[in-house]
């Protein structure tokens, strides 16, 4: 049963006529071409499709648009522009945030509304204390995303890149060091004196 | 999916009179349950009355000093909520353990007392299910049984209610608050769920076109509690078993007794379990690893485990000794 309905999409008005049954993700997708979102599992299970819809992430395969008519949906392709990457972007890239990239657009949606429920001081299944204010930890950010399914594994560096995008300056300095470990000389364990120790490499080598 | 009709409420009460005007009609809430079950045929409404825009999205306090919950309150912002946080950290914690971050922003608190069984015999259409299909038998019974009942168990079915919501508020003494036709009713919310017997298909003793306005949280609730969450992977997966309790501790006469004990338990039966013989037992007890543990035996005696979730019992004992201990400051020990 067709309905009228008006989407803003990464700021355009987007008017679309939609069967009742049409999914948020469906009517992005299929109607209005706007790709960005990723069909994974269908059933809310692997975020692929997670939006920011009026500002919050959801999951857009659960979301019937008929109930969301005047909305703002923003995808992960409205966040920046071409010329000007959204710091979640640029950090996804800086850091090989992704392999094959389908999970990539909504990994970043969740990430940019999971940092802002973190500054708004949500708390989370591993905070420490529920009133504290929130420090993205790479625990807190392993919890807060583990709604987001990767199928390549790129986990390590999805964390590093919400890391980075949480707290440049602190990334900065984690890479720095991580950088003169790799560079220091590593002897071959039957060259080195017993007295010398092996350097062990930084959590980049993992 | 089969076509249906949508519309958006405009109040409780002619939301009310629409669906249960309509037998194929149904209310609309997050949408991350139902509209899963219609893409899997097992849910197949004609109409869809939209109540998740109602003003019912408030948390406020009672003249009680009790705090009633709106339907309509989206999971994380309850879970965020100050007073929430301050005076019912349990049911923060059960949130927080539950569903994902895009979900808990969509999740309704009254969608999520009535989710329903994650039974994966009830999720596909091919297979027997009393609870889904009435009187076509049971695939469980003969099936892979590891996240199904141990306590409370018919032989027309043996699911968990999957919430960890609710276990927290059945621990919590809460109240659902219902408007139907008739007007309103107050059901205690240990009330609310139901255990299968011969009618697995009704989940609650809720009514057709009956509508979930609010929850209701008691003042004067013990300041020590805590949810325990065990399930098979560190996040994002529902309770293998859960453990919500809610004590009180006076050491007004020397040593340290305990004057309340709520406990709730998830992932074991059709409903919330209170664990009420846990409850007697604990009651006037010394905290300690023995006491508790002999409150979860109490418990447990009744348990029926099936062939493949027999583990639950002893996980069940640990966690609510790790839980009671914990809250109570005793040294855990190592429990066997
Ligand atoms: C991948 C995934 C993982 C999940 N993991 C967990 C988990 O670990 N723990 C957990 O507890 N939950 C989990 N969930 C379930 C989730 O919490 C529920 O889907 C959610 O709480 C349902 O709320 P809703 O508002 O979206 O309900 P809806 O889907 O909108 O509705 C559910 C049912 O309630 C009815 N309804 C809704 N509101 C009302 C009302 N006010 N009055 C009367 N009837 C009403 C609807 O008609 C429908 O029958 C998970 C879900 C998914 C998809
Ligand atoms: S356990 Fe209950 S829900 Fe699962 S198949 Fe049997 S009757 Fe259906
Ligand atoms: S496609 Fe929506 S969560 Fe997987
Ligand atoms: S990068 Fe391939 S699924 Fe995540």
């Amino acid at each position: 049963m067709d309905q009228n309905i008006t989407l803003y999409v990464d700021g355009n008005r987007r008017p679309v006529t939609v069967d009742t049954r049409t999914t948020l993700l469906d009517a992005l997708r299929d109607r209005l071409d706007v790709t960005s979102p990723k069909k994974g599992c269908d059933h809310g299970q692997c975020g692929a499709c997670t939006v920011l819809l009026n500002g919050r992430r959801v999951t857009s395969c659960l979301v019937l648009a008929v109930a969301y008519d005047g909305a703002d949906v923003t995808t992960a392709a409205g966040l920046g522009s071409d010329d000007e990457l959204h710091p979640v972007q640029q950090a996804f890239l800086d850091r090989d945030g992704f392999q094959c990239g389908y999970c990539t657009p909504g990994q970043i949606c969740s990430a940019v509304g999971m940092m802002e429920e973190a500054e708004r001081g949500s708390p989370s299944h591993v905070s420490a204390n529920l009133n504290d204010p929130v420090e993205l930890t790479d625990e807190e950010i392993r919890e807060r995303m583990s709604g987001n399914l990767c199928r390549c594994g790129a986990y390590v560096n999805i964390v590093a890149a919400i890391r980075q995008a949480a707290d440049p300056e602190a990334e900065q300095i984690r890479q720095a060091r991580a950088e003169r470990q790799r560079n220091e000389p590593v002897l071959r364990e039957d060259d080195a004196p017993t007295s010398y120790q092996v350097s062990v490499s930084g959590e980049e080598g993992r | 999916m089969i076509p249906f009709d949508y519309q958006r409420a405009d109040d409780a009460d002619s939301a009310v009179a629409t669906v249960t005007g309509h037998p194929q009609a149904q209310f609309l809430g997050g949408g991350t349950n139902l509209v899963d079950h219609m893409k899997l045929g097992v849910a197949d409404p004609e109409l869809l009355v939209d109540i998740s825009r109602l003003p019912l999205d408030e948390v406020t306090e009672l003249d009680d000093g009790g705090l009633r919950i709106g339907a309509t309150v989206r999971n994380s912002d309850l879970a965020a909520h100050p007073l929430i946080r301050r005076r019912y950290p349990v049911l923060a914690e059960a949130l927080l353990a539950g569903a994902s971050g895009q979900l808990r922003n969509m999740a309704t608190t009254g969608g999520n007392l009535l989710q329903r069984t994650r039974c994966v015999y009830f999720q596909d259409v091919t297979m027997a299910c009393n609870k889904r299909e009435p009187g076509s038998g049971c695939a469980a019974l003969e099936g892979y049984t590891r996240y199904h009942a141990i306590l409370g168990a018919s032989d027309g079915c043996v699911a968990v209610h999957p919430s960890d919501m609710a276990v927290a508020m059945a621990a919590l003494d809460a109240t659902v608050v219902v408007l139907g036709a008739a007007g309103e009713r107050r059901i205690p919310l240990a009330e609310f769920h139901r255990l299968p017997g011969s009618e697995p298909q009704r989940d609650t003793v809720l009514e057709h076109g009956e509508l979930i306005t609010a929850v209701d949280l008691p003042a004067s609730t013990p300041r020590r509690q805590a949810y325990r969450k065990v399930r098979d992977r560190a996040s994002y997966a529902f309770a293998l078993v859960s453990v919500a309790a809610v004590v009180k501790v006076d050491a007004a006469e020397g040593e340290p007794c305990i004057t309340d004990a709520r406990i709730a338990l998830g992932g074991v039966a059709h409903k919330p379990w209170r664990a009420s013989r846990a409850e007697e037992t604990l009651s006037g007890a010394a905290p300690s690893v023995e006491s508790f543990r002999r409150a979860a035996e109490a418990e447990l005696e009744q348990a029926d485990p099936l062939g493949d979730n027999g583990f639950k019992i002893p996980m069940v004992r640990n966690t609510m000794v790790a839980v009671l201990a914990d809250l109570t400051g005793v040294e855990p020990e190592a429990v066997a």
